[in-house]
């Protein structure tokens, strides 16, 4: 009988049915030695904001309750007792929804006690044109929040450690290899992922979740082909002074022909600065002198440099004409506040890009957050992204975990990926295109975007979906 | 291997194992855990025929945990086959005995529940008969679950007669099963053997198939009370199962034995008797 069971293994080898379901070209683990590694139902691979969320939100599920979850984390265990009074130059736009999923585990609290800034609005307009769009809910209601990253982490790290007992943090601890399973049926060999650490440490999984980001490991070792693209841009961020306090309620963003530039409220004398132009001149930026850049931000946001009479006589005969049929539809402009100076230290610039996974799931492996999908963050979505593929990804491995599946089961984890595919695509998609159209002087495209802003706002339905 | 099992059958003078129904099994014995091979509609019926004794018991206990569902409760898997379904039960807390006469599932079974330490513990495997048990198990199992086996059983009465034995008084039996209509012979063997390959073509005897209402008289008559009789529907494009109103093709029942909890003893009125049929009935004898 063994006989026939390698040459079953063999055939599992050989003739794939069905390629997506095994990762891999790995060869079978059957050694004692493996077997005798430790067992988790989850592993987390990346214990940034998705991943540590994924793990805190699965510890605090109720189905979880005697389960055992990993969260692999390559850094030190950072300290967040106190925020400094500083603020971090790396923010989060938090959506409402975000806000929520962090809410039902117990985590939004903690943000809340430690410091946010909410946005009641939010203006986009563009630099070649007098043409904008204004975001507001019409109940009040916060749009949305700005949040520093640490804070968020700070959260995440207390949310965890209440649920110690379940969810198993590595701090320090890097995966340097992956060994995918065989197709369950043919087995003799261990049908869980074997994970080996830098250390030398192996575990065993029953589910892998990737939350490693855009340059997933995860995701390269299970060859899941990737489609990405660099954009000939960085974003340059920084902590701004504004030079009067006001009830800095507002997210701005401007539309230069060299990238959105973007201020995100951090507090009534403070704003986050998000500037996306080319490398040379993010290099410029983080180069010059402290007032230059304040200058710089500064004609950024108010010169029209950009505008040519022929666009504006268009955008303008196109606004009498909205205004005619839909009076309402023409929007006050806000103007945003100006910088005094900006904080010694907070001046840091990263490369931008633009991916997406073509599989979001196999065999006994999930891909989360960044690992999944990365967007440009003119569109202030990146983490969003991330929260909502927790949310249900969590609630099909809730469901899954009550019906006493396998939670590796691609069943399930097929109907994640649709659903997240589904909703990422286009918003992905749209992003790119938004990224792209509002890079150009062209005439014929600047018009194109203008007229298009100007409807999209006269228009509450398509300004809702947004 | 074979002589083995020849074995054991011919020991058995009277048994509810038909020889024909195990030869048709053994060669299918490594298929088991092949989620899009030969058992793919046994791997998705787990989606209902799980949440349906989960939820059943859920109902009629009041002290559990949404972590740990079945926690303490005791199983018997009649006809486990590969696990199947011992698996899932066992994940959700249960302690489960799975038993089927062949031993190469018991066999294929044991290997798939090694990998996993849990499972390893909270379920034990066994290649018997349902009577052979029935000696050395009287009263001992809280649930039985006999899924799509009472179609392959030589002789039906006195297989429910054995799951009365086993079964502690008050303890659940479910069954899934298919119906004797026409629309089961058209839908069960012709189109899912012969035409789609949804079951391997011999699996199923139309003759051996069972109406729920002769099933229902049989269990009343070793002691049993149906609660639920529920249709149910494989939709071969998806491959899932659904619930449905009519019991013509599949269907499953959930009965409890009668006993000292209180559910319908046939012998006369129980102080607790009064207290489940709150609406008046108390005092007269059933």
């Amino acid at each position: 009988t063994s006989a026939i069971m390698a040459a079953v293994c063999c055939r599992g080898l050989l003739a794939p049915l069905g390629g997506r379901l095994w990762a891999g070209p790995r060869a079978p683990l059957c050694s004692v030695a493996a077997t005798a590694a430790p067992l988790y139902d989850v592993v987390v691979s990346g214990g940034g904001m998705v991943g540590s969320a994924m793990a805190a939100v699965l510890g605090h599920d109720i189905h979880f309750h005697d389960k055992k979850i990993a969260l692999l984390e390559a850094g030190p265990r950072k300290q967040y007792d106190s925020m400094p009074d500083s603020y971090s130059n790396r923010v989060s736009s938090i959506s409402p929804g975000s806000a929520t999923l962090l809410g039902s585990f117990g985590a939004w609290d903690h943000v809340c006690s430690l410091r946010l800034k909410p946005f009641r609005r939010m203006q986009v307009w563009d630099a070649c044109s007098e043409a904008m769009i204004i975001f507001e809910k019409d109940d009040l209601d916060d749009m949305g929040y700005i949040v520093e990253n640490d804070v968020i982490m700070s959260a995440l790290t207390k949310q965890l450690d209440v649920v110690a007992d379940r969810v198993e943090v590595f701090y320090g601890s890097r995966a340097v290899g992956y060994t995918w399973p065989l197709p369950s049926h043919s087995c003799v060999t261990s049908p869980w992922v074997q994970i080996e650490l830098a250390d030398g440490r192996r575990l065993q999984t029953k589910l892998l979740i990737g939350a490693d980001g855009h340059n997933s490991v995860v995701r390269k070792e299970a060859e899941i082909k990737n489609i990405e693209h660099r954009y000939d841009q960085s974003a340059v961020v920084a902590t701004l002074h504004l030079s009067e306090a006001t009830d800095n309620n507002v997210a701005w963003q401007r539309f230069l022909p060299t990238g959105p530039i973007a201020l995100l409220p951090l507090s009534d004398t403070a704003s986050s600065l998000v500037w996306s132009t080319s490398h040379e001149h993010a290099s410029e930026l983080l180069a010059m002198d402290e007032e230059s850049f304040v200058d710089s931000i500064n004609s950024a946001f108010w010169s029209n440099v950009n505008h040519s009479d022929f666009i504006d006589t268009a955008g303008a005969m196109f606004r009498s004409a909205v205004s005619l049929l839909k009076p309402s539809g023409t929007a006050v402009r806000q103007l945003p506040p100006s910088i005094a100076k900006v904080d010694p230290e907070s001046r840091a610039m990263f490369p931008l890009g633009m991916g997406h996974a073509t599989e979001y799931v196999q065999h006994r492996v999930a891909l989360i957050g960044d690992a999944a999908h990365r967007v440009h963050p003119l569109a202030g979505q990146g983490v969003n992204l991330g929260f909502g593929d927790i949310a249900c990804l969590a609630h099909h491995l809730s469901a899954a975990a009550f019906n006493g599946s396998d939670l590796g089961s691609l069943k399930h984890l097929l109907k994640f990926e649709t659903e997240r595919q589904r909703h990422n695509v286009s918003l992905i998609a749209a992003t790119d295109v938004l990224k792209r159209l509002y890079s150009t002087r062209l005439t014929p495209l600047v018009l194109l975007r203008t007229w298009g802003l100007q409807a999209t706002n006269a228009l509450p339905p398509v300004k809702v979906r947004i | 291997l074979f002589r083995l099992t020849a074995r054991r059958l011919f020991s058995t003078s009277h048994s509810s194992v038909d020889p024909a129904e195990m030869k048709k099994f053994q060669l299918l014995a490594q298929k088991w855990w092949d989620e899009e091979g030969e058992y793919s509609a046994l791997h998705s019926m787990n989606d209902i025929r799980v949440p349906f004794i989960r939820d059943t018991l859920l109902n009629m206990s009041s002290n559990y945990h949404l972590g740990n569902p079945l926690s303490g409760v005791k199983i018997l898997d009649v006809g486990c086959g590969g696990g199947l379904l011992s698996e899932p039960l066992g994940r959700l807390g249960a302690s489960v005995t799975g038993i089927d006469p062949l031993e190469d599932n018991i066999r294929t079974a044991d290997q798939h529940k090694s990998f996993d330490p849990v499972l390893a513990k909270r379920i034990q495997y066994k290649s018997s008969s349902l009577e052979e048990i029935v000696e050395e198990s009287m009263e001992t199992f809280d649930v039985i679950v006999a899924s799509e086996v009472v179609e392959h059983v030589a002789d039906l009465e006195m297989f429910i007669k054995c799951c009365s034995q086993v079964l502690k008084p008050g303890g659940s039996l479910f069954i899934t099963t298919i119906n004797k209509t026409q629309l089961s012979y058209i839908l069960g063997i012709v189109v899912a053997e012969k035409l789609m390959g949804i079951v391997p073509d011999g699996t199923h005897e139309w003759e051996k198939f069972v109406p729920p209402e002769k099933l229902e008289h049989l269990l009343k008559s070793y002691g049993f009370s149906v609660k639920t009789v529920n249709g149910m529907l494989y939709n071969p494009l998806s491959g899932s199962w659904s619930w449905m109103e009519s019991t013509s093709i599949n269907y499953a029942l959930h009965a409890v034995k009668s006993g000292a909890r209180g559910q319908s003893s046939p012998t006369g009125v129980l102080p607790e008797m009064e207290s489940e049929q709150p609406s008046g009935t108390a005092g007269t004898s059933m």
